[in-house]
């Protein structure tokens, strides 16, 4: 018997919404299934449970905001030893965390707090409150029901605007088509937090070379000769390969900087930085890049790019990047030098591709190149171990067939 | 008002009177207009609306029928056919499903079967709903069944002003055109002008404005709605009544207005509920303004049993005031 707890998916996060059970009580559920989707300023996110078991509890309501730790159900063993071991007094709820302290669902464990009635299914929202709510640009997922049977009525989104204004808190008016349970005022408040910390805890040191992308953008014209438009490789699945393989020789530099300590991660997992339309961004994790062919890897990219738009990242995806690579494309700036996501020992950088002239063999030719930029932290490693990583990156590169 | 600048006299009379007044006028206007009936002339009607007409216009305009209903509507529609402008009584609804025939296979598809060579300007009017202890046989509300029926025209008048003034504009219509009289409407008194005339048969009405909910309703209802609102009124609930008037063609963009302006709509209907007149409103509403609803559409509509005799039983069938009252605060969530 263990409790299922509101996940950090963050090191900025420090409460969220379930909006969503997937499974019910008595449902049994494997390591890694989705069971519910969390609302957080990053949008929806679907949780994932880490054991093998059955669903005996369900303890917060859809609706029902709760801090990071909260128990939010308990898996058992199906015999429904939690209704008679479980306290019939309240414990006190998790305490809340520290502003910017990073929980890892895997690491946390909390006391569930006493069983409250679960309210399942879906919330009952009418038509016309949904549209006032969209024209107020209130949450629905803050608004209290008082209609019959708790039903969500325009008098209810009203009243929630009211209050929101009477806070000071102007509600942002929603612009059409937007993100499932995406607020972009509440990201930029996230990725505020998180740059902030980063730039007020970690010293960072950087370094930046440029990689000449000659052979790697031959080979992958001829690479994608052979494949259907659909299935091309874009260059940056190059990019991010030979970085996830540069750092099984540099592992210092993949992975987590906690209680004061690094820990460096034995798997790599890229968390790749994708820009959101309409503003925002997020960098979960494409998991054991170092391992995937280019093909997979390429699939993956897609795939990620598709949910993190539409608004279907899992909670393991937001936790478990061991680094960063942020990819400016091929209309960005020469180099980026980026802040590192706490708590993460390094980002990596890609500026545009560009043409630039190379002195190659005492020469001057011109090339297509990348700045490749290493951000690092500092208390976790050198200069000498981000020269290395750059230099190994840089050296994959030159034989793409490789990768 | 007069041409002279002053307002006609006002008359107190019943709905009863004005219907009388309304085919007395159209007699006068027009000498194809006849009335004709069971006991329209010498009884003077069923509910004695006709009362005094035979005296004024004589027999050839006002005309006992034999006790046959498909007999004289199918003689209303051959006379329409033939350039008159015949007003058919058929004593209640009930008693014109034997007519059913002549009026749904015969008035209704004369003018399409025709390429529109044929007009079929016939004017029914028929008496409904219950309230008058006359038990099952002759208390029904089917007005919902004809308003089915493409080809007719369907009009249930809920005010004096509709009584005096639907009959003449439903006669210069070239289409079969039904007029239900509510039976409990017979007796209801007011103010008229001396002057009223012709009005309007394709839009509904606002009776009542009011912005918490609506009720849309039309016919022996509409008074009861009213009655309703104004007791909703003194415990802060503002209501809104819809007399639809026209029950085919619906008015739906009256209908419709006065939901997004409300949110909350209750239809009520005397008819049963079942497939009824106001399944087809509740769904069109859901149909239309789905996204302007703060709560399901409600509605209240008649117990599904043949009408009962006993008095309490028979009030009990259908919709009144105080069970409208509370299906309202209901929907607007006070009870």
């Amino acid at each position: 018997m263990s409790a299922f707890v509101m996940p950090s998916l963050g090191a900025d996060m420090e409460a969220g919404t379930v909006v969503e059970w997937l499974r019910k009580v008595g449902d049994t559920v494997h390591h890694g299934d989705v069971i519910a989707v969390v609302e957080t300023h990053k949008g929806a996110i679907e949780v994932e449970v880490f054991e093998d078991g059955v669903v005996e509890e369900i303890l917060v309501p859809p609706g029902e905001e709760v801090p990071v730790g909260t128990a939010l159900a308990m898996i058992g063993d199906g015999s429904g030893a939690s209704a008679a071991a479980a306290p019939k007094a309240p414990l006190p709820a998790a305490a809340p965390p520290m502003a910017g302290e990073v929980r890892r669902p895997d690491v946390l464990k909390v006391k569930p707090k006493a069983p409250v009635a679960a309210e399942e299914g879906r919330r009952r929202v009418s038509p016309y409150a949904r549209r006032r709510a969209e024209a107020l640009g209130v949450d629905l997922a803050d608004v209290k029901g008082t209609g019959p049977g708790g039903v969500v009525q325009a008098v209810d989104v009203e009243q929630a605007a009211g209050r929101a204004r009477a806070s000071g808190r102007e509600a942002p008016a929603a612009p059409p088509g937007r993100r499932r349970g995406f607020d972009p005022e509440a990201m930029r408040q996230g990725i505020a937090a998180a740059m902030a910390k980063s730039h007020r805890e970690i010293p960072h040191y950087y370094l930046d070379t440029t990689i000449d992308m000659q052979a790697a953008m031959h080979w992958l014209e001829a690479a994608n000769a052979e494949r259907p438009v659909a299935q091309r490789l874009l260059y940056a699945t190059l990019l991010i390969k030979a970085t996830a393989l540069a750092l099984r020789k540099v592992p210092e530099l993949n992975g987590f900087w906690i209680d004061g300590g690094a820990r460096p991660a034995e798997r790599v997992h890229i968390g790749w930085a994708i820009a959101l339309r309409g503003g925002g961004l997020m960098a979960p994790a494409i998991h054991d890049a170092d391992t995937m062919s280019l093909d997979a890897l390429m699939a993956a990219m897609r795939d990620l790019v598709a949910r993190a738009r539409s608004g279907g990242i899992r909670g393991s995806e937001m936790t478990d990047p061991t680094i960063t690579i942020t990819n400016l494309g091929e209309r960005g700036a020469e180099a980026v030098h980026g802040l590192i996501y706490p708590p993460q020992l390094a980002l990596v950088g890609f500026g545009r591709l560009a043409q630039a002239p190379l002195a190659i063999d005492g020469a001057v030719s011109v090339r297509p190149v990348v700045r490749a930029s290493l951000a690092g932290d500092h208390r976790g490693s050198d200069g000498h171990s981000g020269g290395l990583l750059l230099a190994a990156i840089d050296a994959l590169l030159q034989k793409p067939e490789g990768l | 008002m007069n041409g002279d600048g002053t307002a006609a006299p006002r008359l107190r009379l019943t709905y009863r009177d004005a219907v009388r007044e309304a085919i007395r006028d159209a007699l006068t206007r027009d000498e194809r207009v006849f009335l004709m009936g069971e006991d329209v002339g010498r009884y003077g009607g069923c509910y004695a609306v006709s009362k005094g007409l035979l005296a004024e216009f004589g027999e050839d305009r006002i005309r006992d029928t034999p006790l046959s209903e498909s007999a004289f509507v199918g003689a209303g529609i051959g006379a329409a056919l033939n350039g008159m402008r015949p007003i058919v009584e058929v004593m209640t609804v009930n008693f014109s499903l034997l007519a059913l025939d002549q009026i749904v296979n015969n008035a209704a598809t004369i003018p399409h079967m025709s390429g529109g060579q044929f007009a079929v300007p016939l004017v029914i009017r028929m008496a409904t709903g219950s309230g008058r202890q006359l038990a099952a046989q002759h208390s029904h509300s089917l007005e919902g069944w004809y308003a089915h029926i493409p080809g007719l025209k369907i009009l249930a008048p809920a005010t004096l002003e509709d009584a005096r003034g639907m009959l003449w504009t439903a006669i210069e219509d070239p289409n079969p055109v039904l007029i239900f009289e509510n039976v409990q409407l017979y007796d209801m008194e007011g103010e008229l002008p001396a002057d009223a005339g012709p009005v309007d048969i394709t839009r509904a009405a606002i009776r009542r404005e009011g912005k918490h909910a609506s009720v849309v309703t039309f016919g022996g209802s509409v008074p009861k709605a009213v009655a309703a609102a104004e007791t909703l009124a003194g415990e802060g609930v503002d209501v809104e009544v819809v007399d639809l008037r026209s029950l085919r063609p619906l008015d739906d963009a009256t209908i419709m207005a006065s939901v997004a302006k409300t949110h909350r709509v209750l239809v009520v209907d005397e008819g049963w509920r079942s497939g009824g007149l106001s399944a087809e409103v509740s769904a069109r509403i859901n149909e239309q303004v789905f996204y302007e609803l703060d709560a399901p559409v409600a509605r209240l509509a008649g117990v599904e049993v043949p009408i009962p005799y006993p008095k309490h039983l028979e009030d009990a069938s259908v919709p009144q005031a105080d069970t409208i009252a509370a299906a309202l605060r209901e929907m607007v969530g006070r009870r």
